[in-house]
């Protein structure tokens, strides 16, 4: 079964999940031990998982988006890949979601049927861009959040959270670096380019304070060494986003926090209405042809 | 006695048959020089063969599996099982020497040693690190021209020297 060249690959006779590479996926914790840590609670343990799987699943899905509309091919190439990287994440960490709730449930479980109210990713990863400033400054803001929340996960006393934030840790590092090196190139670019970067940071500004906010789940896996207390974030967000601004001449907006629902937000299910219109997209032929396979 | 030294040779061939895999994204290199192949061991009389993502979504991951455990199969060891190991993650610095000579021979620049410590990730705004040399024509003289490639390992450069592009594999 070995081949030359791609088109030796797809063409192969009798063998048709070779069409390209990707398909046929399985377990991606095949083999791994996901057995849950003394102490831990797995249904907790799995809520968590399931915040951060959400986080990525549904950036990676606003990312994938951008493809066949982006300024530049070179700009499409790396959105594809930093929205490649976060599907990984996303996949790892909803089959671990399956492990540790004892459901047994897939990543395509996860991803294709649940309702919007079940999702628990925060609404920064779900609104929709105005224009690329507006992707850059989203992505700026949700990778430097992730970044610093990764680099502390790989003392989590869950070794498979542990090991998919050592791995993510050297992914968000690069998507980090491409989005404030294009915010600094908006920024101090021509009056037109500071004109959006300066209205997208006003839009993104609104969906900060919710990144900050722990929930009770995370409040009492952080106490048992799983999770990572986002409080303790933000003063390294607010580090390299004021690095960032300055190299870019721009200021960070005072703007209030979007408001929940009775004080829920999108950890607690509760999202803007974008999410809706998003998940239609993801789920509707996953839903509609049940069990579909390509 | 006998039947250990029986052991070690049967393992030293699987490891040289699941090695010799190559990347469906990088076909010049196989899953030894990648530094992706970790470990083999025998369980209850079959193999276990663990392999390491370079990436979380690295879609070639899928298709060396598969072809460990083919190829494996076709040489007898029945059952033979291959398994994720996540940890420690993979890094460039495990491309072997050979891998490196490779990826210069199919004119994609090797990927500089990686120096990272735990802690708060240092942003990094402009370029840094010694220069990537041309594949081709060996100039220090080269600039990046996109920070994602083809692939999800790779980034795209320029040589000011002899003004080909190439591809380079991005330190993680």
């Amino acid at each position: 079964m070995g081949f030359d060249t791609a088109y030796e690959a797809i063409t192969e006779e009798n063998d048709s999940e070779r069409w390209a590479f990707g398909t046929g996926f399985t377990d991606p914790l095949a083999g791994v031990d996901t057995s849950i840590p003394a102490g831990v609670d797995g249904a907790d343990l799995a809520a968590y998982c399931l915040m951060l799987g959400d986080d990525a699943l549904v950036m990676s899905h606003r990312l994938q988006q951008w493809l066949a509309r982006a300024p530049e091919l070179e700009e499409e190439t790396a959105l594809a890949n930093i929205a490649l990287d976060l599907l990984g994440q996303a996949r790892l960490l909803l089959t671990r979601a399956g492990a540790a709730d004892g459901t047994g449930r897939s990543e395509d479980d996860y991803a294709y049927l649940r309702g919007e109210r079940e999702f628990r990713n925060v609404r920064l990863a779900e609104v929709d861009d105005a224009d690329f400033a507006g992707l850059i400054a989203r992505l700026l803001v949700f990778s430097t959040w992730r970044l610093a929340l990764l680099a502390r996960l790989v003392r989590s006393a869950d070794p498979v959270l542990a090991a998919v934030a050592a791995q993510g840790v050297k992914e968000v590092t690069y998507h980090r670096d491409y989005a404030a090196q294009w915010l600094i190139m908006l920024g101090d670019g021509t009056d037109y380019s500071r004109d959006r970067a300066v209205a997208a940071l006003a839009d993104v500004a609104p969906l900060v304070p919710e990144l900050f906010e722990p929930t009770a789940i995370e409040s009492r896996l952080a106490a048992a060494g799983v999770a990572v207390d986002p409080a303790r974030l933000r003063d390294e967000f607010s580090g390299v986003i004021a690095h960032v601004l300055d190299e870019a001449t721009l200021d960070w907006p005072t703007a209030p926090g979007l408001a929940g629902v009775s004080g829920h937000t999108g950890r607690d299910g509760i999202h803007t209405e974008a999410m809706g219109y998003l998940l239609a997209e993801l789920q509707s032929v996953a839903r509609a042809t049940p069990g579909a396979t390509w | 006695m006998v039947t250990e030294l029986a052991a070690t040779e049967q393992l030293t061939r699987a490891w040289e048959i699941a090695a010799a895999v190559p990347d469906p994204e990088l076909p010049a290199l196989t899953v030894a020089d990648l530094g992706i192949l970790r470990e083999i061991t025998v369980e209850e009389d079959r193999l276990i063969v663990y392999l390491t993502p370079t990436y979380s979504g690295c879609p070639a991951l899928h298709d060396m599996r598969r072809e460990v455990a083919a190829r494996l199969a076709a040489a007898g060891f029945a059952g033979a099982e291959v398994r994720a190991m996540l940890s420690p993650p993979w890094s460039t610095d495990l491309i072997t020497a050979d891998g490196r000579r490779k990826l210069a021979e199919a004119g994609i620049a090797p990927p500089r040693s990686v120096r990272r410590t735990e802690g708060p990730v240092p942003l990094t705004l402009f370029a840094a690190g010694p220069p990537v040399t041309c594949p081709r024509c060996g100039s220090a003289d080269t600039e990046r021209t996109a920070a994602f490639g083809s692939t999800a390992c790779k980034d795209l450069r320029r040589c000011r020297a002899c003004g080909e592009p190439f591809e380079h594999i991005k330190e993680i």
